[in-house]
């Protein structure tokens, strides 16, 4: 069976498993959803383990047929970004389940289970090669989703959970239509089928033909992103689905946007993308600027992160239009970046609304007095989101600036504008949480962190800086891949490392 | 000429899920004095014997293709397909019925036997190949649903529901009886196929004859699929009806009439279809806007369903739309789906209502989730599978139904179809919402236990829509293979 197919199935069967165990034993539910989750974590080890790093292209490929008419397959594989996206994927949801752990009190075997279907989903995004399977796991991953929110969400969780659903099912139907149409052009659902056929010319869309499908897959994946000004259902949703499902939504979903618009929208796409990229870019930069001053003004910890994301992401979506390959390489890499450290402030935040029930700025001051560890997590988070030198974000950051410069100087400047920001509203929310004196709910509520605690916080902390060091652990792989999506999407790349000829690549599929 | 040549041994077995249906439903009608109707649910029982058996008799009857009665009937993949899909529906009705004639007082064999009949016209509408059978199809079926639409005499509601379905359901036949009889004095036959001869033929009749004809045809069948313009009775009709009822005359009689649908105005009239596409194209939108839009603001839920059946009336009627085999075999799986989703929403929503019905309410569904979560479980998948996520049969099916607009170069029928379910999710979510995310209501609180009957009832659509979207390929290579209709 290949390794893919396990990792995939794992989640599922954890699904199926904790809806059968009683209601009655909560703690069961707790204990299988970590067993199962560390299990797959443990397994899609093997993934960049056994990858071969120096090939291009897909690998794991498992490919079987699902549905004989229309063809649809089960086709599966990984390339060097969606590779780390699994990888990604398998390490929140055991943190998840520990964040998750105490705070979560009424139907804890739904919740575990919803987590684990969301990760299923979510494994599933990254690894389908064939579009409709794709679309299938796309869709599958807002119902969990949507029921996290919506069940153990906050005060305001029912219209956050509705408008997310709505919002993302609007886009995903038109993403639809382009697939269907792409079917009826080429006559296959299988992605790389149809990358070969384009660049062999034995199927060719006219722009009007280009523009119209890149919209109908792009529109979906900004929703998801969410580039401005498609983002208003994101700190709804984020503010009120419990931290768990902040972390996932944060760190995970947000990431099926890029990591769409990367995958399937230039290669499939490349002169309607290029076409758009100016106006993308400019929305992408409104986004970072925008997301930075909103920040700035929130009394809500975790509206003030939600909106952090808006920013962030905002430097991905620049780095991916910038066709270039470091840019592309950073957007990769912020991919990941903030999938660890919005994660772990998303954690954090979590952790201090289990203790204080707020998450209202002005009722915390002081709290390193009372709670020194957590404290220190927080900062190290807070430095990493900013954009620190050996931390992880300056990393990306710098690529994506970088690859911002080289397309278009003005935009590095305006981008750049949001990291001094960033540094702004994070630094300052640092100030108003942890430092002054601590209030007498402040000092009685919150106790530092348990040893569970540590062990769900440790891990995104070690891989803040291995990955803000060590950026060679994790960079080839991604080069490899970005610079085949730069080859197919044909554009002239400065700086371009080593790449693949065209009839390797077509070798390679 | 002799009977015999008119009658032979292979028409009756062409013939035989109609005779069986028949002789069950008159056998009940005859036990009802003799059998003691309080102490038995015999009547369901026999009821499910005969559904089973004309099952076995369908089978029999496409183990022997071919046209039967002098070319009135035809046995091909279309109608065996279509026998099939409504004698299941039949099958879905009765399972729920024990729990709510028993909670009703109203256990008769007339409500049995007019099931049975129902389902025996909707056969013959199926396999008919002419335009007095369709017709005398489409009576025998509408007459019995009338009749149990007012099953419940004392209820005010019901009363209503049943005239405003007769009243109505007269004209809508009566539209098509006209345009019957135009075709047969502009063709001079009523076999689809020589219609279509003799409409392409060398002494054709005019077309704009022929286009009146059609367009009678259309009001007729519209009404019967409750498609826009014709679909004013349905909220009126689904919410008075009991709700078994209910959930039958959403599923068989509609699947049964988008059968005759699809045959005349694919083989008979399908020269035409320049002509009548457009025509199908704007009552598709119309459907799929006006239900998914009406739905919106409903507060009660067989209301709620009943506009969304609408919407579903309309998407099929897109792939209708599409005027190519793909389109037709992709109405046929979406019926499929449809038809298990409903049903099993309707069993779910008559389990909840309680005696008298009075639990209907959207805010009656609060809490089902935590109070009963196997009926909360089932009930979200075949929310989900009409919202059209993916893994269930209302995916796949709106799935195959756009892809074949598509295919026809239907761009904006397609676009504006799925922005349609998208809307749509919003009421279906009202629904999860209710079950998962609020404090148990006092109907939830109520609801007695599932009973194993109406389990099966649950169960049985639950996983047939959950095989639809996973593993489509049987029905739709079915589907696939009967698509191209005799011409």
């Amino acid at each position: 069976m290949s390794l893919l197919t396990v990792v995939l199935f794992l989640p599922l069967i954890g699904f199926i498993v904790a809806l059968l165990v009683p209601r009655s034993s909560p703690q069961t539910s707790r204990v299988w959803a970590l067993a199962i989750s560390l299990v797959t974590f443990v397994v899609s080890l093997a993934l960049p383990l056994g990858f071969d790093y120096s090939a291009a292209g897909e690998q794991f490929k498992i490919d079987t047929i699902w549905i004989a008419s229309p063809e649809i397959h089960y086709y599966l594989a990984a390339d060097g970004v969606g590779l780390w996206l699994l990888v990604l994927a398998t390490f929140l949801t055991p943190i998840c389940v520990l964040i998750s752990w105490t705070s979560i009190q009424h139907r804890v075997k739904e919740f575990f289970a919803f987590l684990l279907l969301l990760e299923f989903g979510l494994v599933g995004v990254f690894v389908a090669q064939d579009l409709f399977l794709f679309y299938v796991f796309w869709e599958i991953s807002l119902v969990p989703m949507y029921f996290l929110v919506g069940i153990w969400g906050h005060e305001r969780r029912i219209y956050a959970a509705v408008k997310f659903f709505l919002f993302t099912m609007a886009g995903s139907v038109l993403m639809l239509a382009g697939i269907i149409y792409l079917y009826n052009r080429a006559g296959t659902f299988s992605y790389p089928a149809i990358l070969a056929m384009l660049s062999s010319g034995r199927l060719t869309l006219s722009p009007n033909e280009q523009l119209l499908l890149f919209l109908s897959f792009f529109i979906a994946f900004a929703i998801k992103v969410p580039l401005f000004p498609l983002h208003t259902w994101l700190p709804d949703a984020h503010v009120e689905a419990p931290s768990a499902g902040s972390v996932m939504l944060a760190s995970l979903m947000l990431k099926m946007g890029t990591y769409g618009i990367l995958h399937f929208c230039l290669p499939l796409f490349p002169g309607a993308s290029r076409q758009c990229a100016p106006w993308i870019a400019v929305l992408a930069i409104i986004g970072i600027i925008y997301g930075a001053l909103v920040s700035l003004v929130q009394p809500n910890m975790k509206k003030l992160v939600a909106y952090s994301s808006v920013s962030h992401l905002g430097f991905v979506v620049l780095g991916i239009f910038s066709f270039t390959q470091v840019g592309l390489d950073g957007a990769v890499y912020q991919m990941l970046n903030h999938g660890i450290s919005t994660g772990a402030l998303f954690a954090l935040v979590g952790l201090m609304y289990e203790r204080r029930h707020s998450l209202a700025i002005a009722d915390y001051g002081g709290v390193a007095n009372v709670a020194p560890w957590l404290s220190t997590a927080f900062l190290i988070t807070t430095l990493a989101s900013i954009g620190l030198p050996l931390l992880n974000n300056f990393v990306g950051e710098f690529l994506v600036l970088q690859g911002a410069a080289i397309a278009n100087y003005t935009w590095a400047v305006f981008a750049a504008i949001g990291v001094i920001l960033s540094a702004c509203y994070m630094l300052w929310l640092y100030q108003r949480v942890f430092y002054g004196e601590a209030s007498e709910q402040v000092g009685s509520h919150l106790p530092d962190m348990n040893l569970r605690e540590w062990a769900a916080v440790v891990p995104l902390i070690v891989m803040m800086v291995w990955m803000g060091v060590y950026s060679q652990s994790f960079l080839p792989p991604v080069t490899k891949a970005t610079a085949r999506v730069l080859d197919q999407a044909q554009v002239n790349v400065p700086f371009r490392v080593a790449l693949p000829s065209r009839a390797e690549v077509a070798g390679a599929r | 000429m002799p009977v015999s040549s008119f009658i032979n041994t292979g028409d009756l077995v062409r013939f035989l899920p109609e005779i069986i249906l028949s002789v069950f439903g008159t056998l009940l009608m005859v036990l009802d004095p003799i059998v003691n109707r309080r102490s038995s649910s015999v009547f369901g029982n026999l009821t499910l014997v005969a559904l089973i058996a004309a099952l076995f008799g369908t089978a029999a009857a496409y183990s022997q293709p071919g046209t039967a009665f002098g070319g009135m009937l035809i046995v091909d993949g279309f109608a065996t397909f279509f026998r099939v899909l409504v004698i299941v529906v039949g099958i879905l009705t009765t399972l729920p019925s024990y729990g709510f004639l028993k909670r009703q007082d109203a256990e008769t064999s007339e409500y049995h036997a007019l099931l049975l009949y129902s389902i025996a016209g909707q056969c013959l509408m199926a396999s008919a190949n002419d335009l007095i059978m369709i017709f005398i199809g489409l009576e025998i079926s509408s007459i019995a649903s009338y009749v149990l639409a007012g099953y419940l005499r004392d209820d005010k509601r019901a009363n209503e529901a049943a005239l405003k379905y007769f009243l109505l359901g007269s004209f809508a036949t009566a539209f098509f009886l006209y345009g019957v009889a135009l075709i047969y004095g502009g063709t001079g036959t009523v076999n689809l196929s020589m219609v279509r001869s003799a409409i392409t033929g060398p002494n054709a009749p005019s077309p704009v004859f022929v286009g009146v004809a059609a367009a009678l045809m259309f009001v007729g069948l519209g009404f019967k699929v409750s498609a826009s313009p014709f679909q004013m009775w349905a909220p009126d009709v689904y919410q008075g009806a009991p709700t078994p009822v209910t959930a039958f005359l959403s599923a068989g009689p509609k699947a049964a009439a988008f059968a005759i649908f699809l045959r005349i105005f694919m083989t008979a009239l399908e020269p035409l279809g320049v002509g009548w596409q457009p025509l199908v194209w704007i009552s598709a939108l119309a459907s799929m806007t006006i239900g998914n839009f009406a739905a919106l603001l409903q507060s009660n839920v067989k209301r709620l369903l009943a506009y969304s059946s609408v919407a579903h009336a309309g998407y099929v009627l897109v792939a209708f739309t599409a005027r190519s085999d793909t389109g037709t075999a992709a109405a046929m799986f979406y019926l499929a789906a449809y038809a298990l989703m409903n049903i099993g929403a309707f069993a779910v929503v008559s389990h909840l209502s309680g005696k008298g019905e009075g639990y209907q309410s959207l805010d009656d569904f609060a809490g089902l989730g935590q109070k009963q979560p196997l009926t909360a479980a089932m009930l979200s998948i075949f929310l989900l599978s009409f919202i059209g996520v993916p893994l269930t049969g209302g995916f796949f099916g709106k799935f195959y139904i756009f892809k074949a607009a598509l295919e026809s170069h239907l761009v904006w029928l397609t676009v504006l179809g799925l922005l349609n379910s998208a809307v749509a999710a919003y009421y279906y979510l009202r629904i999860l919402v209710m079950m998962y995310m609020h404090e148990p209501s006092e109907a939830a609180s109520k609801a007695e236990p599932l009973s194993p009957s109406l389990s099966a009832a649950l169960i049985l659509p639950a996983i047939g829509t959950l095989v639809l979207g996973i593993f489509p390929g049987w029905v739709l290579n079915f589907a696939d293979k009967s698509a191209g209709l005799v011409k």
